[in-house]
């Protein structure tokens, strides 16, 4: 089967590329083994300073709305973290200090948020804070399996009662000026979080729970709609086994559900990820990218991959693999042609596009105008 | 560095870094209380069940083995089959009746089908409903598929020679439902891929793929069959150099996968030469062959993607082949599950479950509003044609009506 492109992950990376190139009016096929980074997603955008234009448009046609302010937001265990970028839902507040009395509300029996840890963290910022434990009956059959009882299937519960989670709150509200809830709202409908704003007489902010992330997961879900609507194919929970590559040039790829028959394309996009999603390995030798062998950045020796303090920075969350100028990697110091490496396996070492986020997104529209001029150029 | 090879677990089962990616994309979780969900039933119950099969848990029936786990995790956690080879290896509750009954697609058909106006009229029947819903606990608003008059086995029987002139030849695994209630399909087959030069013959006596008989708590029959398929599919491919066809995804996926996965049967001299004919089809196609259409043809398509494709990865092919046809207006409808899962909706216990999982893709249809819904199954026809109105039909179908 023939595509312009064929593009190897199907997370931030590779569905901002497919989009983008779908958009253009090329061909592409996403083959992706599994889910991706963004169920675990916090909301914020790393190291987005703004949104770039780009960027905002094609969320906006996704469905996805973001918003930007500079400040802080606050994280699940009751910290701070500094944030620009944001989806709709996650509150950017300019510092800490942004609430003088709170309500933390959390759900009876749901463990995937700390409401004790929050309102310890909030009280040292002079807030004070007061919990309470939402009591529906929608949510007691999910307690039948409390291991079960998750963000995202009290999230599909809540889409359908959260007008009664929202009555109930305005008859526990106080004096408090802020009303602050798990991230547990519009799994389906985008309109929620907005609905439980203006339902309640107090400021709301949404924190993130423990995985999975229902905002990471809608983003994920609106993403792959709109790709999937611009004609793109997506093969899910399929794999990219092997290459087959002569001279630099990828020819085509092998996949493990389709076997014999090879997906060909022009141009590859490598979006596979980092450890977590394996687009890079490790063994006790080296760290590797499996699909290529391409050259990966990292230290020789293997003590000094890691920093024995375990909360430290790790030397190995920086390694990635060695792209020129075009995002071309290279396998044994010779370039290839047609393979562009996007996304979290550069690793740290293409810190001009950022981070996180950031760097899914940045590195994906630079190699997308590489493969829009590459076809100009050529014509 | 063969350290990694040497610690390959059973179903890949501590791959698992316990992400809860896979409980996302249950569809059971999500509306029966009672299930624990693809990670507590798989992986993480697995461990307890090594250390003692006490812990086997009975709820594990309620998985409907529809492999959206498996596509959803990252870390290639063969979760439905863990779940699959549990319940072979640990239940020991025997099969109910009425399992027994709707696990024998094969039988029920040469039953069924010689007396076919009777048993659909029977089966028709409110009142009939209500007897097998009070004494078999099979749902009684189940709609049931109806049995054909004759078999397709004896139409292409009767088409041997006709057949045989081709120069190139398929065999076709037409599995229990195009034998007995849908002969049509395979005779839409025949015509599709005669127009492509191919003619098609029948396997040496193909038994029903025996699913059913899998996720029912059968497996001992179920291997019976895998055993006996696997050597008719080897007359096939290895004696005439055939590639074998089929139409249902959830045959092609048991054939392929189930056969080795959970019921030890080898099936590698064979594997690769199973084909859902859109995927045969699409390669055809792709090596040069022509099919000729209609000028006239308009149909407003919905493509569903069946679980058990989704599964094997080839809804792409189906995809492609109605794309391609000229004058659809086609529409991809949502990843989902209709909630019927072979046997699992017929189930009384199951009905409210089954129809909430496929309430979300049937309004999706609802609000497409297309003249048919395109599906390689045969179950979620039932289903979706029960539930919605839309009429359901099989790629292969609609690609032989819009032949010239
Ligand atoms: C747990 C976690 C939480 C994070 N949270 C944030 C956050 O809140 N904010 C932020 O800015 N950044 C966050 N990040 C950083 C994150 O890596 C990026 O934001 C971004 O989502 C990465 O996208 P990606 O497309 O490069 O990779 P991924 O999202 O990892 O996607 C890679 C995909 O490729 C697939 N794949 C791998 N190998 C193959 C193969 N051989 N064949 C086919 N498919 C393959 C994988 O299955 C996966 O689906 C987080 C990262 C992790 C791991
Ligand atoms: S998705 Fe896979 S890795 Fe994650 S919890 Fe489920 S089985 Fe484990
Ligand atoms: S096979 Fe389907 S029903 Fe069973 S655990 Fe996996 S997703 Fe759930």
């Amino acid at each position: 089967m023939r595509f312009d492109t064929v593009i190897i992950g199907g997370g931030l990376a590779g569905l901002t590329a497919g989009i983008s190139l779908q958009q253009a009016g090329k061909s592409c096929a996403i083959v992706s083994t599994g889910q991706n980074a963004l169920h675990f997603f916090s909301g914020t955008f790393e190291s987005l300073e703004e949104a770039p234009d780009r960027m905002a448009a094609l969320f906006e046609e996704a469905g996805i709305r973001l918003h930007y302010r500079k400040g802080v937001r606050l994280m699940p265990m009751g910290s701070f973290k500094p944030a620009a970028l944001a989806l709709e839902d996650v509150e950017i507040f300019p510092d800490p200090h942004f609430s003088r009395k709170a309500l933390i509300v959390s759900i009876e029996g749901y463990q995937d948020f700390f409401s004790a840890f929050l309102a310890e963290g909030l009280e040292q910022q002079g807030t004070q804070c007061r919990i309470h434990l939402l009591d529906l009956p929608e949510m007691e059959p999910l307690m039948q399996s409390p291991s079960e009882m998750r963000s995202v299937q009290i999230a599909r519960t809540m889409d359908r009662v959260w007008e009664k989670a929202v009555r109930e709150i305005r008859l526990v509200l106080k004096d408090e000026d802020t009303v602050i809830l798990p991230q547990v709202f519009g799994l389906q409908d985008t309109a929620v979080p907005d609905r439980i704003r203006e339902s309640l007489p107090a400021h709301v902010v949404f924190v993130g729970t423990l995985p999975p992330s229902v905002p990471g997961i809608r983003t994920q879900q609106l993403l792959k709609r709109r790709y999937e609507a611009l004609g793109g194919t997506y093969l899910s929970g399929d794999e990219v086994l092997q290459a087959h590559v002569h001279e630099g040039t990828v020819h085509s790829v092998v996949t493990r559900n389709l076997g014999n028959h090879y997906l060909e394309a022009e141009h590859f996009l490598l979006a596979s990820g980092s450890y977590f999603s394996k687009g890079l390995k490790s063994n006790p030798f080296r760290v590797y990218e499996p699909i290529f062998g391409l050259d990966v950045r990292q230290a020789d020796e293997r003590s000094a991959w890691y920093d024995p303090d375990f909360m430290a920075d790790q030397p190995y969350m920086l390694y990635g693999v060695e792209t020129d100028e075009a995002l071309r990697p290279r396998a044994e110091g010779l370039p290839f042609q047609n393979l562009y490496a996007i996304g979290s396996i550069l690793g740290g070492t293409r810190p001009e596009f950022g981070t996180g986020a950031g760097l899914a997104v940045r590195s994906a529209f630079a190699a997308v105008d590489r493969i829009l001029n590459a076809k100009t150029e050529s014509e | 560095m063969k350290i990694q090879e040497y610690t390959v677990s059973r179903h890949n089962f501590e791959e698992c870094m316990k992400c809860t990616v896979c409980t996302v994309y249950c569809p059971v979780l999500q509306v029966n209380p009672a299930y624990p969900g693809p990670k507590q039933a798989g992986p993480d119950g697995e461990r307890l069940r090594l250390k003692n099969p006490y812990f086997f848990n009975y709820a594990l029936k309620y998985c409907m083995n529809c492999k959206r786990c498996e596509v959803a995790c990252p870390s290639g956690v063969q979760v439905a089959d863990l779940i699959q080879a549990a319940r072979i290896q640990y239940s020991h509750d025997a099969p109910k009746l009425r399992d027994r009954i709707l696990a024998s697609t094969d039988l029920m058909g040469s039953l069924a089908r010689p007396f076919a106006p009777i048993v659909n009229g029977v089966t028709g029947l409110g009142v009939t409903r209500s007897v097998l819903d009070a004494t078999l606990q099979i749902d009684h608003r189940r709609v049931f598929p109806k049995y054909s008059g004759r078999s397709f086995e004896a139409w292409l029987r009767r088409r041997e020679k006709e057949q045989a002139a081709f120069d190139e030849q398929v065999a076709y695994f037409h599995g229990c439902y195009v034998n007995y209630n849908y002969p049509q399909l395979g005779k839409d087959l025949v015509k599709v891929l005669n127009a492509l030069g191919v003619g098609v013959q029948l396997l040496d006596k193909e038994k029903c793929c025996g699913i059913a008989y899998i996720t029912n708590g059968m497996s001992d029959q179920a291997a019976r069959h895998a055993a006996h398929n696997v050597a008719v599919l080897r007359k096939a491919v290895e004696d005439k150099g055939l590639k074998v066809v089929t139409t249902s995804s959830t045959c092609t996926l048991t054939l392929r996968d189930e056969y080795p996965n959970l019921l030890n049967i080898d099936n590698a001299a064979v594997r690769d030469s199973v084909l859902l004919a859109t995927r045969y089809i699409y390669e055809r196609l792709e090596q040069g062959a022509e099919l000729h259409f209609r000028k006239d043809f308009h149909l407003k398509v919905a493509y569903h993607t069946p679980c058990h494709l989704e599964r094997l990865g080839w809804g792409v092919f189906s995809e492609r082949l109605l794309r391609m046809i000229p004058g659809v207006e086609f529409t991809l409808l949502d990843s989902a599950c209709c909630g019927i899962a072979g046997t699992y909706g017929f189930k009384k216990e199951n009905y409210a479950a089954s129809q909430a999982i496929g309430e979300p893709l049937f309004e999706q249809i609802r609000s497409i509003n297309p003249e048919v819904v395109a599906c390689d199954c045969e179950t979620c026809k039932w289903q979706i044609e029960m539930s919605t109105d839309y009429p359901v039909r099989h790629p292969v179908s609609i690609l032989a009506e819009a032949l010239e």
